[in-house]
C-alpha cells in the first residue's frame, strides 16, 4: 500500500475511533448486596423487594435449573471465563424513603440522566415518549403516568407492578421465555432486579410513545432487568429502550430478558438504540451483553417488530425474536450492528412461523471496523402447519478497513411444501472511490463515511420512530465520527 | 491571473510512472482542451489535481490560486474552488441527492464563514438551479445518482458545479455515454452558467465537444507529458495525421 492510501485509511480509523461519551461514573451512596450468587441471595433480592411467595417460587425454580445449565458455547464469540461469583446481583441508590415525586429523587441521578440527554422532568419534557429510566438494579422513575393511566394503560417498573398487579405478572411473566429457556434467561429469571412492566388494555392506541432507558452505574453490579410488555386486542404500542453504562476496565454483565405478548390484531414495536459501554481499543473492559428478547404473536393478525441498533457493548449475545402463533400474524426484525475495536457481535432473530399464512421480515445490517467480529445469526422455521407462510430475508454486511470480520449463519427449517422463503445475503467493502466521490465535493471524511454508513443502514433507520432515529444516527455518528450534518 | 500553474509534475501509480514532467499553465477565463490517445496519463492528471488518493510519489508543484495544491486534502482542493466533473458518477445507495447536495454546501459555506442554510432555506436555492438546468425537483428525493442515465448522471455533476461555484472545472471526459445531443446540452449548461473569470479543463479524445466549448488553448498528451500546446488549428491537425506524427517526437 502507498502512504497516501495508508493516510486515508489512517483517517478512517480515527474516524471511527471517537471516543465515548457516557462513559461517566455517578458517585451516589448505594445499597449493594455481597458479591455472588446463591440460594440465600435469590431469597434476598426477593424479601428486599416484599415479593409475593409466586415470585420467590419462579426464582429459586430459575436458579436450580440455572445451577444445571452450562455456559453456551456455540456463538462466533470469544469470551473470557466469567466468573459468576464476582458479581453483585443487587445495588440500589440509597433512599431515604420510597418516591412519590421526582423531587425526592437523588439530585445526582437526575443529573446523569440530564446529561445523557433525558430528561426526567415532565415539564422540560417536549416530545411524547414516556420513560421509565432504571438505575443499576431499579426504576427511578416513570414519568406521564397519569396520562397513560387515564387511557387504562399500566407504564411502570415491573417491581411496582409485581406489587399492585401480581395477577397480570403471574399470568405472563415466563410465558414467552421460560425461566430455563437458556443459561442467561435462566441467571435473569433467578435474580432479575427491576425493568419495566407494560399492559395495553383492548381496543386501546397508547396515547404516548413508551420508553425505558436503562444505565449501570456501579462497577461490579451486573444489571438484570426483565420487560414485559402485554397488548390487548385491537391495542398498540411503540416501545422504546436506550442504554449506557460508564467506562471501566472490567467487564459488567447484563444480562435481560424482554416478553412481547399480541393479542388479536395487536400490534407491538419495540425499538432499541443500544449503546453500552464496548471496551477500549485495545479491547479492555466494556458491557457483556446477553440477552433474551422474544415476542409471542398469539392472536391472529397480530404483529410484532423489532427495530435494534445496536453499537455498544464488548460482546452482544442477543436474538429478538418472534413466535408467529395466530393466523396471519407477522413479525419483523431490523437490525444494524455496528462494531469497532474488538468488539464482538452475535445477534440475529428467530422467526417460528406455527399458524397458517404467517409472515416475517428479517433486514440485518452489520458493521465491522477494526479488529471486531460482526455475525449474523438467523433461524427461520416453518412449521408443518404453517401453510402458506412467506419470509424474507435480507443480511447485508460491510466492512470497514482490513482485520474486521463479518459472518452469516442463517437457518432454514421448512416443514410444509406451499410456503415461501427468500433469503439474500451482501458484503461490501467501504469504497475508496464514493469516498472520493463525496470528498471531492468538499465533504470531509468523516462526514463521508457517516454518510456511507447511515445509506447502508436506511431501509433500517426508516423503521425506527422519529426521536430514536435521529438519536440513532447521532449515535453512529459518535461512532463514526464528530457531528453529522 | 494565473489560476493553476503545473510544474514538472510526474506521478506513478504501483510503480508504473503516469506523469512525466508534465508542465501547464491555466489562467482566468481560459478554456484548456487535453486530447490523447488512451493511457496518455489523461485521467490520471485530472485525478491527481483532485487528490485521489491512489496516487503516490507526486513530484514537481502545483499552484493553484497561489497555493501549494498538492499539499491540500481532496475537500480542501474542493472547498478552494476546484471541481472535477467525474467521467464516471458515482452511485451511493441510501444517500439522497437533496442530502448530499445540501451537505456539500454547507461544508463550504462552512469553508467560506459564511451561514448554512437550513433544508427549507436550501431547499428554495437548490429549485432556482433545477429550473436553470430545466431538471425536475424529483432528482433531489433519488437516492445520489442511483439508476440514473447516463445523461442525468452528467447533469447532476453540472447541477452540483452550479451549487459550488468553483474557479476551476475539470471536465473528464465529460461525453463518454452520451449522444450528441446531450452532450450539446450539459455543454452549453456548463458554459451558461460558470462562474465570472472560471477556467475548464476539458479532458477528451472526441473532437466534437471543440465546437461547442471552443477552447482557447489546445493541448496533446502522449505518454505522461504534454508534446504539443496551440489553438484550434491543432486540432485540425490532429484530425488529419492523427496522434502518430506527435508521438514519433518523444519516443
Amino acid at each position: 500500500m502507498d502512504d497516501l492510501k495508508k493516510e486515508t485509511s489512517f483517517e478512517i480509523t480515527q474516524v471511527i475511533n471517537q471516543s465515548y461519551k457516557y462513559g461517566f461514573v455517578t458517585d451516589i451512596e448505594k445499597e449493594a448486596f455481597p458479591t455472588g450468587i446463591n440460594e440465600d441471595i435469590v431469597k434476598l433480592i426477593s424479601t428486599k423487594k416484599k415479593e409475593p411467595q409466586f415470585l420467590l417460587e419462579f426464582r429459586l425454580k430459575a436458579y436450580d435449573k440455572w445451577k444445571k445449565m452450562t455456559f453456551p458455547e456455540w456463538a462466533n464469540l470469544t469470551i473470557n471465563k466469567i466468573n459468576f461469583n464476582d458479581i453483585i446481583y443487587y445495588s440500589i441508590p440509597k433512599q431515604k424513603k420510597t418516591l412519590s415525586s421526582l423531587e425526592e429523587v437523588d439530585p445526582e441521578i437526575l443529573k446523569t440522566f440530564e446529561k445523557l440527554g433525558i430528561s426526567l422532568d415532565e415539564q422540560k419534557k417536549l416530545s411524547n415518549v414516556a420513560i421509565d429510566a432504571v438505575f443499576d438494579s431499579v426504576s427511578i422513575a416513570t414519568t406521564f403516568k397519569e396520562k397513560l393511566a387515564k387511557s387504562g394503560v399500566i407504564f411502570c417498573s415491573i417491581s411496582e407492578a409485581i406489587l399492585h398487579y401480581p395477577d397480570l405478572v403471574k399470568k405472563y411473566l415466563g410465558t414467552v421465555v421460560s425461566s430455563g429457556d437458556n443459561f442467561f434467561a435462566a441467571l435473569n429469571s433467578a435474580t432479575f432486579s427491576d425493568g419495566s412492566f407494560c399492559y395495553i388494555p383492548k381496543n386501546v392506541v397508547c396515547p404516548l410513545e413508551l420508553s425505558t432507558y436503562f444505565r449501570i452505574n456501579d462497577k461490579e453490579s451486573g444489571q438484570f432487568e426483565r420487560t414485559l410488555i402485554i397488548a390487548e386486542k385491537n391495542s398498540s404500542v411503540n416501545y422504546l429502550e436506550g442504554c449506557t453504562a460508564p467506562q471501566f476496565d472490567a467487564n459488567q454483565l447484563h444480562a435481560a430478558i424482554v416478553e412481547l405478548i399480541a393479542f388479536d390484531n395487536a400490534k407491538i414495536k419495540y425499538s432499541t438504540v443500544q449503546n453500552w459501554y464496548s471496551g477500549d481499543e485495545k479491547g479492555v473492559g466494556g458491557i457483556f451483553n446477553f440477552v433474551t428478547k422474544r415476542g409471542l404473536c398469539l392472536g391472529k393478525n397480530s404483529n410484532i417488530s423489532w427495530t435494534q441498533v445496536e453499537t455498544g457493548s464488548s460482546i452482544t449475545w442477543k436474538y429478538p425474536s418472534c413466535i408467529l402463533l395466530g393466523k396471519k400474524a407477522s413479525g419483523e426484525f431490523y437490525s444494524v450492528a455496528l462494531t469497532n475495536h474488538y468488539q464482538q457481535a452475535d445477534t440475529g432473530t428467530k422467526m417460528i412461523h406455527i399458524g397458517e399464512a404467517t409472515k416475517s421480515k428479517i433486514i440485518s445490517k452489520g458493521i465491522s471496523c477494526g479488529s471486531s467480529k460482526n455475525s449474523y445469526r438467523g433461524l427461520v422455521k416453518i412449521g408443518l402447519n404453517a401453510l402458506n407462510s412467506r419470509n424474507f430475508s435480507q443480511c447485508d454486511s460491510f466492512l470497514v478497513g482490513n482485520s474486521s470480520n463479518a459472518c452469516t449463519y442463517p437457518y432454514l427449517e421448512i416443514l410444509n411444501s406451499n410456503s415461501i422463503v427468500e433469503h439474500e445475503a451482501k458484503v461490501s467493502k467501504i469504497s475508496e472511490e464514493q469516498l472520493f466521490y463525496l470528498l471531492q465535493r468538499g465533504i470531509s471524511t468523516e462526514q463521508a463515511i457517516s454518510l456511507l454508513i447511515s445509506g447502508f443502514c436506511k431501509d433500517v433507520f426508516t423503521m425506527l420512530p422519529m426521536e430514536f432515529a435521529a438519536e440513532a444516527d447521532k449515535l453512529l455518528a459518535l461512532k463514526l465520527e464528530g457531528t453529522v450534518g | 491571473m494565473n489560476l493553476l500553474t503545473i510544474k514538472n509534475l510526474e506521478a506513478s501509480i504501483d510503480n508504473v510512472q503516469i506523469l512525466k514532467n508534465l508542465n501547464l499553465k491555466i489562467e482566468n477565463n481560459e478554456i484548456h482542451v487535453i486530447m490523447g490517445p488512451n493511457g496518455s496519463g489523461k485521467s490520471t492528471l485530472s485525478k491527481i489535481l483532485a487528490g485521489h488518493p491512489a496516487y503516490s510519489n507526486i513530484q514537481g508543484n502545483v499552484e493553484f490560486k497561489g497555493k501549494n495544491l498538492l499539499e491540500m486534502d481532496p475537500e480542501k482542493r474542493s472547498h478552494e474552488g476546484l471541481f472535477l466533473a467525474f467521467q464516471y458518477p458515482l452511485e451511493i445507495t441510501g444517500v439522497s441527492n437533496y442530502d448530499f447536495l445540501r451537505i456539500a454546501y454547507n461544508e463550504k459555506q462552512k469553508f467560506k464563514k459564511e451561514p448554512e442554510l437550513d433544508p427549507l432555506e436550501f431547499m428554495e436555492l437548490i429549485q432556482k438551479l433545477l429550473n436553470k438546468l430545466k431538471m425536475k425537483s424529483e432528482f433531489l428525493n433519488r437516492d445520489l445518482n442511483e439508476g440514473f442515465s447516463g445523461g442525468e448522471k452528467k447533469r447532476n455533476e453540472i447541477l452540483q458545479m452550479l451549487l459550488l461555484k468553483p474557479n476551476l472545472v475539470i471536465l473528464d471526459e465529460i461525453d463518454s455515454g452520451l449522444d450528441i445531443d446531450a452532450i450539446k446540452i450539459i455543454c452549453e449548461g456548463i458554459k451558461k452558467n460558470l462562474e465570472k473569470d472560471a477556467s475548464i479543463l476539458l479532458i477528451t479524445h472526441y473532437p466534437r465537444i471543440l465546437d461547442i466549448l471552443e477552447p482557447t488553448h489546445v493541448h496533446i498528451m502522449i505518454n505522461g507529458r504534454i508534446v504539443k500546446t496551440g489553438n484550434l488549428e491543432l486540432i485540425e491537425e490532429l484530425e488529419k495525421k492523427g496522434y502518430e506524427p506527435f508521438s514519433s517526437n518523444f519516443i
